[in-house]
Formats: structure tokens, sequence, C-alpha cells
């Protein structure tokens, strides 16, 4: 828990990511209310209005669809799902790499060296299209995203908890569990798990805009998310094919998604350079 | 470095393997045949279907008769373009893809070397930081939104490069497609450059030209460029993994008739020969692309070699 003051105390003086995170949390806050005080409905279509620009009036911040469909609400909701499938798969990808880390790091030998062999193999794999394979093979539903995105992006954690892990093995405390008995397992989870915390919550951060970026790219292949549900990826898909008459269903979707990825990217890289920079001390 | 060069050869061939026989078992898992149309078929009829195709088999003996005739070059017959094998179709298809994925890393590694050295050189200027936060743009906006923006922009709105691929000819329409899908490799390269660019040029040996009298121009070409081009020649095999994930997403918008596209289809159509082939094609590229990565960073540094 000290480790976590020292980040939030080292991350409040960059300016980039406090700017990143209240931009975040400013989308996210809106997502959640904006949908609720619409007088609109992500589903209701409505043939009087179709493809209208987006304007103040009417509630019609971000234009209608090629249905009528109100495209603030749906947007709205595309950031939700979007921000909900990552962080589930984020969360997926944290409790394999994290178990699978901690346990080569502890055991080492042998064992890790094989488990870490593994890791490098799946490395050089072109993960994506097995996802879509899963995805073809599978009924598409939202679980197995979680699931399929989670499974990809644990390679990461798994190789910085082994590191951490390496040290923490050598410590006192470590010494002093084994000694007085206790199991394997006990010490992995109990003891080494809860000192990994620091380093797992920054490469979490860094995790979410791959899951994001997962998600949206199956999505817009039509693979994802699918109808009337959305995502912002299989917004920007709709937007590709009415971008001619209708750019505003392309640029605000594509937008959003760049905002978000752009800022979890600029928090992350901020939390690790401030992470970095405490373990270098 | 033969021997070497051997023993990587050898070591990517269970990697293969169970790519391949991962594959096979979660296309046959799969609910639902490839003879499941809107259309019921009657049951004598698919059932020589799926005699024809093999499927009647136990699992083990399908797997067993696929190598061995995957071994032979021969992937089958795609499920829904009956006239055609798989390996016809991807051989039909590939080459767009290459040209396409070839440009396109030439592109990023020339541009992101030149931006990432050029922001090093000038550290913490105005130029180091402009070239940084929009490298940090271009890592974090995905293709599929870089590269219909672009169409409409620069094609839609300005007119000035073809949107599509059909009715364009000549090497207009590859500009837009390169363009998308190398951008995000440029941002990558062009940080990795920096980072080590900046590592290299305060090492000693650098110090020491400089100190005998070379201009910066020659220390780079002569001294840095090299030590520094390692991180981003081992960036190469993800970059290639990315270029290929890349290309999937540029070839649907734009309509290329690629492997990309190819695959996408073929997913949505649950063409399940088709699909597995273009797996087993993607990673056994992927794969021997990593291999080639590897000895060229052996080549360059020794040290790797000898460990």
């Amino acid at each position: 828990m000290k480790s976590l003051m020292n980040i939030w105390r080292r991350m409040r003086k960059s300016r980039a990511s406090l700017l990143s995170g209240s931009i975040l949390i400013g989308i996210l806050v809106v997502a959640i209310v904006g949908p609720m005080i619409s007088p609109h409905d992500y589903l209701q279509t409505n043939f009087d209005e179709l493809l209208q620009r987006p304007a103040t009036s009417g509630f019609r911040f971000f234009g209608t669809d090629g249905l009528g469909r109100d495209l603030f609400v749906r947007s709205m909701l595309g950031v939700q799902v979007t921000m909900l499938v990552a962080i589930v798969a984020s969360v997926v990808s944290l409790v394999i790499g994290v178990a699978y880390g901690a346990v080569a790091g502890y055991v080492g030998g042998r064992v890790d060296a094989v488990m870490m062999r593994f890791v490098d193999t799946l490395y050089a794999l072109p993960f994506i299209f097995f996802v879509i394979l899963l995805m073809v093979a599978f009924e598409r539903n939202f679980l197995l995203i979680f699931v399929a995105i989670g499974a990809i992006n644990w390679l990461d954690m798994a190789r910085i908890v082994r590191g951490q892990t390496l040290s923490l093995r050598e410590r006192e405390f470590v010494a002093a569990a084994r000694l007085s008995g206790v199991s394997t397992a006990r010490i992995i989870f109990r003891h080494i798990a809860p000192n990994l915390v620091g380093v797992v919550i920054v490469y979490v951060t860094l995790t979410i805009p791959q899951a994001i970026l997962v998600e949206s790219f199956l999505s817009f292949l039509g693979l994802g998310i699918q109808e009337p549900q959305t995502s912002l990826g299989a917004l920007v898909d709709a937007g590709v094919n009415q971008m001619e008459g209708a750019s505003w269903m392309l640029l605000i979707p594509a937008a959003l998604l760049a905002v978000i990825l752009l800022c979890f990217n600029f928090l992350g890289d901020a939390m690790r350079d401030v992470f970095d920079a405490k373990d270098a001390q | 470095m033969l021997r070497y060069a051997l023993l990587r050869l050898l070591g990517a061939i269970p990697t293969l393997m169970l790519v391949i026989v991962l594959a096979f078992l979660m296309v046959h898992a799969a609910p639902g045949g490839p003879f499941d149309d809107e259309r019921v078929l009657p049951p004598e009829t698919r059932a020589a279907l799926e005699a024809a195709y093999d499927l009647d088999e136990p699992l083990h003996q399908q797997l067993k008769a696929y190598l061995s005739r995957l071994v032979q070059g021969d992937m089958g017959p795609s499920y829904r373009y009956r006239d055609h094998t798989v390996s016809e179709l991807i051989g039909n298809a590939f080459p767009v893809s290459l040209k396409l994925g070839a440009m396109a890393m030439l592109l990023a590694v020339v541009v992101g070397v030149a931006a990432g050295s050029s922001a090093a050189l000038r550290r913490n200027t105005l130029m180091d930081r402009a070239i940084m936060v929009l490298a940090m743009t271009g890592i974090s906006i995905p293709v599929f939104v870089i590269a219909p923006v672009l169409v409409l922009f620069l094609a839609v709105n300005l007119n000035w490069l073809p949107a599509g691929w059909s009715g364009n000819e000549g090497a207009a329409r590859f500009v837009l497609p390169v363009i998308a899908l190398a951008l995000p490799q440029i941002a990558y390269i062009a940080r990795l450059t920096r980072a080590s660019m900046i590592d290299v040029l305060a090492s000693d040996f650098v110090r020491t030209a400089r100190a005998q009298g070379l201009g910066t121009s020659a220390i780079i070409r002569y001294h840095a460029l090299k030590p520094a081009m390692l991180p981003v020649l081992s960036y190469m095999g993800p970059a290639i993994a990315a270029v290929l994930t890349g290309s999937v997403v540029v070839e649907e918008i734009f309509g290329i008739p690629g492997l990309g596209q190819f695959f996408v289809r073929a997913a949505l159509n649950r063409d399940y020969t088709l699909v597995l082939g273009i797996v087993i094609f993607y990673a056994t590229l992927v794969v021997l692309l990593n291999l080639v990565v590897d000895l060229l960073y052996s080549a360059i540094d020794p040290r790797i070699r000898h460990r």
C-alpha cells in the first residue's frame, strides 16, 4: 500500500498524466450519465430523422445514424462497452499473468526455464489470428471476447511479474516464511503476490489500451460486439460505410476511440516512468 | 554461425507443430459444420459431403490425414469456393499483401529511424517534444481509425488520391494503404530509435570520436547508427506481426484483394479449411521471419551467438 501512495505522489506532479486521467474520468462520467438524461434510446429508430447532422437542439449532439438512431447515446454506450470489455479482459490477463509469472519466478530452475520458453514461443505467434479463429469456432458472446482478449495480453505481465518475483524471493521475509514451514503455494499467493501490487497496477494501465484495441479491431471486422449492441469499433465500422455523406458518423467515434487510447497510453507511460525511477533508487 | 542457425531452425519446429495442432483442434471443436446453410440438405447428401471431406472420421485420424497432406503443401479444398484449393487461394492472394507489407515496413524503418535520430540529436528541444507527441499519437491511434480518416480527407474531400483499389491503376492506389499501415510502426520505431540513440551518443566511443574531431553526421553514420539499430532490429519481429494484422484492416477498408481480406471473408463465412490454412500460413510466416530477424541480429552482434 505504501508503494501505491508513492506512485500517486509522483503522478500528481506530472501534468500529462493528470490531464489524461481527468479526460478519461470526464469521458467515463459523460458516458454513464449521458444516456440516462438523454431523451433518446440507443435502439429507437426514427425514419423522419435519418442521418441528421450534429446539433445542440433536441439533444442531438452527435447527430443520428442511417437508421435515425441517436448517435450520442450510441457512442456513449459504445464507450461503456469498450471500457467494460477492456477492464474485464485486463483482469483476466492480470490473473493469468501474475499466477504464471509468480510461480515461474518463485520455483525457478528448470521449471522457470520451461515456463518462460513457452512464453517466448507464444510471443512469436500472431495472436490476433487465433482470436479470430476462436471467434469463428465458438458462438460470439461477450464472455468469450473477454477471455480471448485476456488470453493474449498476459504474456507481458507474466514476464514482468517473474522478474519482480526473482528479486523478492531472496528477501528475508520470504526466507522467514519458508523456515517457519509455510507451503510454497501460500508463500507465492500470500507473501509474494501482495508485494507485486505496484508493478501490476502500472502494467494494467498499459494493458487496458491494448485490450481496447483488440476489442475494437474485432468489432470493426464484424467479429466482436453484435448489433444492436455496439462498441466504438463497431461504430467506426458503421461510420466508414457512411463517410461520404455523413462524415460525423466516422469522425466522432474515431475521435473518442483515439482520445481514450491516447490518454491511457500517456497515463501508463507516466506511471512506468515513475515506477522505473522508484525501482532505480 | 551455421550451427546457431541450424539450432534455431530446429527450435522453430515444435512452435509450428503447436500452432498447427492448436489451430486444427480449435476449428474442429466449433459447433456447427461447414454445411450448415440456410438451405437444409437431405441427410444422404449431407453424409456424402461429410464423407467426401473426411469429416466422418475420428478426430485424431483427421489430424493425421491433415498433417500428412500439409507436409506436401496440400491444405485441402475450400468449403466455400469449392472449385479452388486453399493453397491456390493463398497463392493468389498473398503477393498483393506481401507487396503492401514490404512497402509499409520499408517506409516505417526509413522514416522512423530518421525521425527518432533527429529527435535524439535535438534532445529536449521543441522539435524533440513535437516528434515524441506525434509518435505517441501514432502508437495510440489504431489502423482502422487512421485509414478511413485519411480516405475521408485526402481522397473524398480533397480528391488527391484514389480511395479504393479496383478501377484504379498504378502506384497511386498504393499510397494511402501503405501510409495507413506504416504510421503506427513509424511511431514505434521513432521512439525506439530515439531512446537507443540517446544511450549510444552518451557512450565512451562516441565521446572519443568527438574528441578526435569527427563531425556529428560522421559520428552518426560511422559509429552510432549501427549499435543504435539493435533494438529496432529486435522490434522487427513484432512489427511484422503488427503489419500483417494491420493489413487485414487496410485490405478490408480499401477493398484490396489480398490475404487479409480473404481471411476476414473466410472467418465470416465459416470457411473452416480456408481459415485454418491462412492461420497456419501466417503463423509459419511470422515464425520464419522472426528466425531471420534473430539470425540477422546475431550476425550484427556477435555477443548473442557466443552466449
